[in-house]
């Protein structure tokens, strides 16, 4: 499990105008591309200082690369993330405020108290 | 010493810029009920004549992240650039500059740390629409010096609620401490019921509108035994996943003090989560 970095990639494809259209084009490939390059960098370090450990588990790698924010919220990633990304990725394609509820209405199954969120 | 002349709690919402600018067939049927509120709300600010602007609220992880997350942090810099690249993106907020106050600044940290809260602190904060919607609403001129801080309501491990209580009760003492002739207002926002990213969000109406009804009774009537005794960290989930913003709400109850009514209070039912809007005037309402 690591739901840290999770939202480290929501997170840091969120701030980045073209890593937001990347993700949205070609998901599976630059999930690949983010862990293999991106995952291990330490925020507010130079390159030569990354971590060494981090990765995804294979449920996480497949949620992000599906684009399937059902399994996100499965499996605790931060809400508020992951629906900034999304509505900037999809809220385009549709009229006023109909992904934000149809976001909403595909996790109706999920009853209280929600997956935990705490990294 | 320097004087508490309004001490002013309010929802922030980031959609009130867009729909109270828009014209046309892009103005929101709510947008003009909602400015007419807002044009009141503001009065009460102007009425007070502050000369600077205390104001709290919380990252959106924008600057603070989890690799280095503060609970409580006091932004010390003469200026603030605000607003980020994903706020005009879905809000379309503009970016801004705030002037700093920064000796007030360091006076809220020298003299928090001295009272038993271990207060994080930035020299080069860029802030976000926790605060920057509450300039947009009661200062739109963006004139003042502001002392930004800021909770963490969003990222768990959280502060218990009467961690943020405490922390109001001691900013409005240390404030008023201030060897300064300067006249400070007391801003903060936080959320009533809210649900982000979850089954419940964007609903006609609040998620919760028997908590949001309560709460607005709690901030008004300044009911702190009340209000401390029904929220807990756990307790906050059940109005909405977002729900703990509602923290920075009891921190202002804090800063107004307990069993203080409010001298002016108002609320907007909305779509996705309700407006309310409260000022009290510690020495009495400006003529």
């Amino acid at each position: 499990m690591s739901k840290y970095l999770v939202d480290k990639f929501l997170f840091t494809i969120d701030r980045d105008p073209e890593l937001v259209e990347r993700y949205r084009e070609a998901p599976r490939e630059t999930v690949d591309w983010w862990e293999a390059e991106r995952a291990n960098a330490v925020l507010n370090c130079h390159a030569g200082e990354a971590s060494t450990w981090l990765r995804f588990t294979e449920e996480e790698r497949e949620a992000l690369a599906a684009h399937d924010h059902v399994k996100l919220f499965e499996l605790g990633a931060h809400p508020f993330l992951t629906l900034t990304l999304f509505i900037a990725m999809f809220e385009r394609d549709h009229g006023p405020l109909e992904y934000q509820k149809a976001f909403g209405a595909r996790l109706a199954h999920f009853e209280m108290p929600y997956p935990d969120i705490a990294t | 010493m320097a004087e508490v002349v309004a001490v002013i709690a309010s929802t922030h919402h980031p959609f009130y810029y867009r729909a109270s600018t828009a014209t046309g067939a892009d103005r929101p049927p709510f947008a003009d009920e909602w400015v007419r509120k807002i044009t009141g709300f503001r009065e009460t600010l102007t009425k007070a004549n502050p000369d600077v602007l205390v104001m709290v609220g919380s990252d959106h992880f924008h600057q603070l992240w989890l690799d280095n997350m503060p609970q409580f942090l006091v932004g010390k810099a003469p200026f603030y650039d605000a607003n980020w690249y994903n706020e005009e993106r879905e809000f379309g907020l503009p970016r801004m500059l705030l002037k700093g106050q920064e000796d007030l600044s360091a006076h809220i940290l020298r003299a928090g740390l001295d009272e038993g809260f271990d207060l994080a602190f930035s020299n080069e904060l860029r802030i976000d629409h926790s605060v920057t919607c509450p300039i947009i609403t009661l200062r739109p001129e963006a004139d003042l010096p502001i002392v930004p801080i800021y909770t963490n309501i969003f990222a768990p491990p959280l502060p218990q609620p009467k961690r943020f209580v405490q922390l109001g009760q001691a900013i409005r003492e240390i404030v008023e401490s201030w060897p300064s002739h300067l006249r400070v207002a007391i801003i903060g926002t936080g959320h009533l019921s809210l649900e982000l990213g979850g089954p419940r969000q964007f609903g006609p109406h609040g998620p919760d509108p028997e908590f949001d009804q309560k709460a607005v009774e709690w901030i008004a009537t300044g009911d702190l035994d009340r209000c401390l005794a029904e929220v807990t960290l756990d307790s906050l989930h059940s109005p909405g996943n977002a729900t703990h913003g509602f923290m920075d709400f009891m921190l202002m109850m804090g800063v107004a003090g307990a069993g203080q009514k409010a001298d002016y209070v108002d609320s907007l039912d909305l779509f996705h989560t309700m407006e309310a809007y409260f000022t009290w005037y510690p020495n009495g309402a400006p003529r």
